[in-house]
């Protein structure tokens, strides 16, 4: 018997491990062919499910659906229109990756990226220079602000014992208030009246300088390619390399399977959970910069738009894998282009919710289903040999 | 300035009581382990429902029990996804959260309701007292539940055996399997009670407080539940006196500028979820949240 209660719980917890990294021979062939199965026959069900509220509220099913492809996949600029909604989601859930190998839970990307963009609105707007200094500077400064925002919840964390849960999902809700607090303060960041255009119900900050415009990889009749999917491809890499070659991610990876045993080998909980959160807010922060640089310019109350909650579900959907998150990200950033489209051919805008909401649940539950399977197996495993 | 006092305090309770169920429905889920962001979605539907309802059948209290109705659907989702084939709860809340978003403010625009409200009842005697009469005894009827609920919850939680098994859920899970505490089915039932509480203050906030339903009506109150449970410190005594705070600074919110008084509103509007973080900061050592909050338990994982 080992005495040694941290020692009890290693043992079985590294079960875990094939989950995860699940290798090809381990997953029997009947589960491999159980997922596409799966996956197929929910998205058929949802749609179902939506064709029926639909046919019911008195729109066409086929519409609506040949809408939604048309305009997430259907033609050049579909396409192109996908791939920028895909950029800050796939940014977003990188970071929720990041923290999510080391089974830290943040539910305050949203704030993150709002507050990130916050930072690099200010100082786009109070650094006039040109773009190739510009745009870096912009994007670390929200790179600077999501850390920023994100460290307030790990300090909570490691100095007082609190719950990163839930500091994050309230550091939401006081991000936007302190956005909406600048954006409504002359000395801070409202917009100056000889600026504004239009009067704007919703209030915001002026105009970045053209300057701060990320440049665009192609353009062309109604599309302009946005340079922000670079970086989101190599932030992507460069996680799934760091998580899965680098020391820091060995140690994050442990730390995530078992905090204590990985103390126990001298991993300090502050230092890698720590690190795993402020990178986690980069990451939202830096969502937000590319979001701001790349189309929107400005910063205001409801800048984020759900890109943070969003972006979590793509990086749990893709079981916290930066690599997987990709295709997932392109599949949610179809959604958003669809439903763009949709609202513009006059079908309500909260319909485009609903068969969003449920193709997005569609899409979760298989492979939340498989994790669940591997769960089970690995508890099979471990009673057979019990 | 007596006057003045009496209505601030007659608001802040009417803006209290929705709050204060959904806040108790919360706080029995996250005792047992779930921090159930789903409620946002459970207040949204029920307010629907209980205006539906109101208006199909005539009668605000069967408005009221169709809001249960729909607060207990939706928490039925959530806990058979969540704890039953333990996807994370984080997901199933926020894709639940859109889900009901999206249908109300879609049905919304294609029925005509014409919600019915309830009337005010006044308790003689009690509600001339000077300043809390009002605000504590001339509110709508569903408001007077809360005298028997606060208790009752209390009671359930502290002194009765399915209490001490959902807070063993939410501390332990792995010492409470042990023990033969159905973890899962505990935290399940856990949030059928969130449901049908957040059911019945999303009914109240329609049939009782507004008389309408809007788009998005709840508009994050389900979150300001949560933080007045954090703020409490997970017992019933904070999560009220949370309540009372969060609607208090609701209703100097509203109250201020006709009295002629500035306060920025941001600070008003984030005061709730200042405090919560504040109050976790300060009394961290006494209110310690459950220990196993948010987690996902699958039994047999060793």
């Amino acid at each position: 018997m080992n005495p040694d209660p941290a020692g009890r719980e290693a043992a079985p917890r590294e079960e875990e491990l094939p989950d995860r990294e699940e290798t090809a021979s381990s997953v029997p062939l009947r589960d491999k062919l159980v997922f596409p199965v799966l996956l197929v026959v929910s998205i058929v069900v949802a749609l179902l499910i939506a064709s029926l509220f639909l046919e019911f509220t008195g729109n066409s099913p086929g519409t609506v659906f040949s809408a939604m492809i048309r305009g997430s996949v259907g033609s050049a600029s579909a396409l192109v229109t996908t791939i920028n909604h895909m950029i800050p989601l796939l940014i977003v859930a990188v970071g929720a990756c990041i923290a999510g190998r080391a089974s830290l839970i943040n539910i305050g990307l949203e704030g993150q990226l709002a507050f990130g963009a916050m930072f690099g609105a200010a100082v786009g707007l109070a650094l006039p220079a040109p773009g190739f200094v510009a745009i870096p500077v912009i994007l670390a400064a929200s790179v600077i602000g999501g850390a920023v925002w994100a460290a307030v919840a790990a300090a909570f964390k490691y100095g007082r014992g609190i719950s990163e849960v839930i500091t994050t999902l309230l550091l939401n809700f006081v991000a936007f208030e302190v956005i909406s607090f600048a954006v409504n303060r002359s000395w801070l960041l409202q917009e100056s009246p000889s600026e504004a255009a239009y009067v704007s119900l919703n209030p915001q900050s002026d105009r970045l300088p053209d300057t701060a415009q990320l440049p665009f990889l192609a353009s062309g009749e109604g599309f302009r390619l946005q340079f922000g999917i670079v970086i989101a491809i190599v932030v992507a890499a460069g996680a799934a390399f760091a998580i899965a070659r680098l020391r820091w991610g060995f140690r994050l990876r442990m730390f995530g399977f078992n905090p204590r045993a990985a103390s126990r080998f001298g991993v300090r909980p502050w230092v890698i959970g720590g690190s795993a959160l402020l990178l986690s807010g980069a990451m939202a922060g830096l969502a937000g910069g590319v979001l701001l640089s790349g189309h929107v310019m400005r910063i205001r109350t409801g800048f984020a738009n759900n890109y943070g909650w969003e972006g979590l579900l793509v990086g749990l959907v893709a079981g916290f894998g930066p690599l997987y998150a990709i295709p997932v990200a392109f599949l949610y950033g179809a959604l958003r282009a669809g439903g763009g489209v949709l609202a513009a051919t006059g079908v309500d805008q909260a319909l485009v919710g609903i068969v969003q909401a449920l193709i997005v649940i569609a899409v979760t539950l298989p492979s939340l289903y498989m994790i669940y399977r591997s769960r089970q197996r690995q508890a099979r495993a471990i009673r057979d040999r019990a | 300035m007596i006057q003045d006092i009496t209505i601030i305090l007659d608001s802040a309770s009417r803006l209290a009581a929705p709050l204060l169920f959904v806040a108790l429905g919360e706080m029995v889920a996250e005792r047992a382990g779930t921090l159930n962001i789903s409620v946002e979605a459970m207040m949204l539907g029920s307010a629907f429902g209980g205006a539906l309802g109101s208006s199909v059948t005539g009668s605000p209290v069967l408005g009221l029990l169709i809001g249960i109705a729909v607060g207990l659907v939706v928490a039925v989702v959530q806990a058979l996804l969540s704890h039953r084939f333990t996807i994370n709860q984080f997901v199933v809340g926020l894709a639940l959260n859109i889900l009901v978003l999206g249908s109300t403010s879609f049905l919304l625009a294609s029925i005509d309701m014409i919600p019915l409200q309830f009337g005010t009842w006044s308790i003689p005697v009690l509600s001339e007292i000077p300043l809390v009469g009002q605000a504590l005894f001339e509110q709508k009827p569903p408001f007077f539940l809360l005298y028997a609920l606060i208790p009752l919850i209390w009671w359930v939680l502290w002194r009765s055996r399915w209490g001490l098994e959902i807070r063993a859920a939410g501390e332990d899970p792995d010492s409470s399997t042990i023990t033969g505490i159905p973890v899962n089915r505990r935290r399940r039932q856990a949030i059928y009670l969130c449901g049908a509480l957040a059911g019945l203050g999303g009914a109240y906030l329609s049939v009782g407080v507004i008389g309408a339903f809007t788009p998005n009506m709840t508009a994050g109150r389900g979150f300001i539940a949560i933080a007045a449970v954090i703020f409490g410190g997970w017992t019933i005594r904070g999560t009220v006196l949370g309540c009372l705070l969060f609607a208090w600074a609701d209703a100097l919110r509203l109250a201020l500028p006709a009295i002629g008084v500035t306060i920025t509103p941001q600070v008003l509007i984030s005061a709730p979820y200042l405090l919560a973080l504040l109050a976790m900061l300060l009394f961290a050592r006494g209110k310690r949240q459950p220990a196993a909050l948010g987690r996902t338990f699958a039994p047999g994982k060793a």
